[in-house]
């Protein structure tokens, strides 16, 4: 690889970093902003000034707040995020159970819905504003358009109640094993892979409908390539960008966006986790959760850059 | 039977050719429009017809039709187009993409665009022959590099290797031409191939060209605006307008003896006779050892340039593309502020940076740009654009503007009429029309028009460079005209300075830099503009000194 395509790799992950140190003060001050502080959470309203003011000497509440947020940072750089107030468990420990859960089902409508979207997308174009396209546009768009929670339902009704193929519930623990697993969470990445199908399956069909446009797709057309070809071969490759995009941001919505899904099948994923001591005001827990969500964004769109950069054959092949 | 065996040299024969398009006017109904007018023609294996026409002529859509392709919503309505003895038109859409890339092969205008940027080269050229099954990969990839060579291009064994964005833009057409060849069809169509490329660059392109044709005995259809080009590769040449035929005859016959009065124009079409102003007393604007650069410094795109511009004179920059001559345009209006050196104007110097200089100064210096309609906004209308620099500098406002808009209108020789039109309205002559009454409303004393007749055809082009003369004497506004055509530089300019790489090689009054004996550079570009005369091409790659920087 060349240096200038190195060089613009190097800058995109230089700059991820700075964004999430900026993510986690914004985060860090955010929960300073709130009223009262954890020594008065977790002792309650009814607590002595000197129960409190010797639990806030004990935490280093009573160090100024750029103190707090380097200790804080500096916990969170060696893996440790502190303890759950409600629970006095280990965060971190709890953290990447739930997060090895949310990654695997996220994976599994992965692996199912960007194929599928990319696949879709390609004939849609296809058969551009024929039959085809718009049943598919209009079934993408329609499954998008139903909240996740009735499509769970729905999925539940069918798939576990009427035909009892797969659980309704989809609690699993470590001992679970792969196949069982698996299992599991057939309905919930089935429901996911609904939700995020028709935003990847129109932009692949706008993006390569851009590039469809242009001069060398008449080229191709008039060295009598069949339609398809023409937009697997000679499209497709020019419309990775922007379609890598909007996947990445699509995975990213997988992690970090299906509360609903993992509370519906009862799936212990991050969302539940996180919206579970978001009803108990457990701060610590919540800067947690938020800034490994930050981190999943921020890097699922560096990915995303990277590869358009990768994609590009004037920056792969310099002059 | 007899018939059969007359036709059996008649590779395509197309019969009352009609073709239609539905177009869609702002706020009115859709309507059809007949492209072309029942045209037919007929073509021998391995000769060459061109077709020849203003834009709008339907030279490609004919070109086309040959691959029973329509470009864009274009429909071919009527007529038969009977390639090696069958109708395709009846072929069907397998039919069709059975002799697309075999039978017949096409070269389009702008290869840069026309190649896939994802794909490397080789795999572009050789993707028909393989598909077709014409030869394997290995054949194809061989027959390829012979063609290569066969077009000279440098590298032969390694150019296919590299991406489209690698290769300057001479080289990549004559890598289109080898993707034509390679499948060993029986027609190709020319669309322009050397329409976008530089006289000096066009005249390679083309020698390849017609030697390629030659030695494969393949059938052409040329389509070109340019009679002086089509002449060097013809055998015969189809005059076209508005759809229909106007004349069609040999080459020689055509350029020597037209029996057509639209023919005729084409051919005289270059000449406009300029009496050459000797140059006054003192230059109002005076460009002093220049040197600029991109990049912060990195790349050196001018170099020590000095050239003086007279009141009411025109300055002609000639060069190819690259050689800095639009990189002067923008030291001098400061858009791109030099690194060394000064612009005096009126006796005082200029700011470097447009940023730093006074409204009186922009005022002074006006642009007028080769694509007119990107130069203008679609969404106002021409009264706006050109009242715009009046309000702008003179606070016009009302009828006092709508009265001037009304003359410029009337000095640009398009009527009231136009005011409430939009640009999209407008053809591409009226666009550039438009842009020279925007520049003119400033009442500039120097107009620099950039490339402004290389989009045109050549009968509008010369429409607009009397008006520009006409302009020039009736308002003693000096030009500074960048070009690459040495036949508008004639037409034109009272002094001439050649650029090459940045410099200014030659450089003083019209009849001494026309005049022998000139540098290697300058008779390169001389000798590169084609001449309406058959026979030209060889004798002028004969008598070439130097290789053009294309190469």
């Amino acid at each position: 690889m060349s240096s200038p395509i190195l060089r613009l790799v190097a800058q995109r992950i230089l700059l991820g970093l700075v964004l999430l140190l900026a993510v986690s003060v914004l985060i860090f001050a955010g929960t300073q902003i709130l009223p009262g502080d954890v020594a008065q959470a977790i002792l309650g309203q009814s607590a002595t000034p000197e129960a409190l003011a010797n639990l806030r000497e004990q935490l280093g509440l009573n160090d100024p707040a750029w103190l707090r947020y380097v200790h804080w940072l500096w916990g969170i750089l060696h893996g440790d995020f502190g303890t759950a107030q409600s629970s006095g468990l280990d965060i971190a420990t709890s953290i990447s159970t739930r997060l090895k859960n949310t990654l695997f089902l996220a994976a599994c409508a992965a692996i199912v819905a960007v194929p599928l979207a990319i696949i879709l997308g390609l004939i849609a174009v296809r058969y551009r504003n024929g039959f085809v396209d718009k049943l598919i546009s209009g079934l993408a768009l329609a499954s998008t358009s139903f909240p996740e929670f009735f499509i769970g339902y729905v999925l539940i009704f069918v798939f576990a109640v009427h035909w009892q193929i797969f659980p309704s519930i989809s609690t699993v623990d470590d001992s679970t094993p792969f196949l069982e697993r698996l299992q599991a969470v057939v309905l919930p990445a089935t429901a996911l892979t609904l939700v995020v199908l028709a935003h990847m399956m129109r932009m692949t069909r706008a993006a390569i409908l851009n590039v469809m446009q242009s001069a060398y797709i008449e080229t191709a057309e008039l060295k009598g390539l069949r339609p398809f070809d023409i937009i697997r071969k000679h499209a497709f490759p020019n419309a990775i960008a922007p379609v890598v995009n909007v996947v990445m941001l699509n995975l990213a919505y997988l992690i970090v966006g299906v509360v609903v899904v993992e509370v519906i099948f009862v799936y212990p994923g991050m969302g539940q986790y996180l919206v579970d001591h978001v009803a108990k005001r457990d701060v610590p827990v919540v800067q947690a959760v938020g800034l490994i969500f930050a981190a999943v964004y921020i890097t699922l769109n560096i990915v995303a850059d990277i590869a358009a950069i990768v994609a590009n054959p004037r920056l792969r092949h310099p002059k | 039977m007899a018939d059969s065996k007359a036709n059996s040299g008649r590779l395509l024969d197309i019969r009352n050719l009609r073709i239609e398009a539905t177009v869609y006017p702002p706020g009115e109904a859709p309507k059809t429009i007949t492209l072309v007018h029942d045209v037919s023609l007929t073509l021998e294996k391995g000769k060459v017809l061109g077709l020849i026409g203003e834009s709008g002529a339907g030279k490609s859509t004919i070109g086309l039709s040959s691959m029973a392709y329509g470009r864009g919503g274009v429909r071919i309505t009527g007529g038969e187009v009977i390639l090696n003895g069958r109708d395709i038109l009846k072929a069907g859409p397998k039919g069709v993409r059975a002799l697309r890339g075999r039978e017949v092969c096409y070269v389009a205008q702008s290869a840069a665009a026309a190649f896939n940027p994802a794909h490397k080269l080789i795999d572009q050229v050789v993707e028909a022959a393989m598909l077709h099954g014409t030869a394997t990969r290995a054949e194809a990839e061989k027959r390829a590099v012979a063609l290569f060579k066969k077009l000279s291009l440098p590298n032969p064994e390694t150019i296919g290797e590299r991406y489209p964005h690698q290769v300057s833009g001479g080289q990549l057409q004559r890598v289109m031409t080898a993707m034509a060849l390679c499948s060993e069809p029986d027609l190709i169509v020319f669309d322009e191939p050397t329409t976008a490329l530089d006289v000096t660059t066009q005249i390679d392109v083309l020698a390849a060209i017609k030697d390629a044709i030659r030695d494969t005995h393949v059938a052409a259809l040329y389509i070109t605006h340019d009679l002086a080009v089509v002449a060097q590769v013809s055998d015969e040449i189809m005059v076209l307008r508005h759809g229909r035929l106007v004349e069609w005859g040999g080459t020689r016959q055509i350029i020597k003896e037209p029996r057509q009065e639209y023919t005729n124009a084409l051919v005289s079409v270059h000449e406009i006779e300029h009496q050459e102003q000797q140059p006054g007393a003192t230059p109002f604007l005076s460009v002093k050892n220049v040197t600029a650069a991109y990049g912060g410094g990195h790349v050196k795109v001018l170099k020590n340039v000095s050239v003086d511009i007279y009141p009411g004179q025109t300055l002609a920059v000639v060069g190819e593309s690259g050689s800095g001559k639009s990189t002067l345009a923008r030291a001098i209006t400061g858009l791109l502020p030099p690194e060394e050196g000064t612009v005096t104007f009126d006796g005082r110097p200029l700011a470097n940076r447009l940023a730093d200089r006074p409204k009186e100064d922009l005022r002074q210096l006006q642009m007028i740009y080769q694509m007119a309609d990107v130069a203008m906004n679609p969404r106002q209308t021409v009264g706006t654009i050109i009242g715009r620099p009046l309000e702008f500098y003179f606070g016009m406002k009302g009828r006092e503007r709508d009265k001037r808009v009304a003359e410029l209108l009337d000095e640009i020789e398009m009527g009231k009429g136009f005011v409430d039109r939009y640009p999209a309205e407008l053809s591409g002559g009226q666009k550039q029309r438009v842009c020279i009454a925007r520049s003119l409303a400033a009442k500039p004393k120097l107009i620099i028009c950039d490339e402004v007749t290389s989009a045109l055809d050549p009968l509008v082009a010369h429409g607009i460079l009397k008006l520009l003369l006409n302009l020039q004497s009736q308002e003693k506004v000096a030009y500074l005209f960048i070009t690459h055509d040495l036949a508008t530089v004639k037409s034109i300019a009272d002094s001439i300075a050649v650029m090459y790489r940045g410099e200014v090689v030659r450089y003083g009054s019209k009849s001494k830099v026309l005049t022998p004996p000139f540098d290697a550079y300058t008779d390169l570009l001389l000798s590169s503009v084609p001449e309406m005369e058959i026979g030209w091409l060889e004798k002028a790659i004969k008598g070439r000194r130097m290789e053009s920087a294309g190469n």
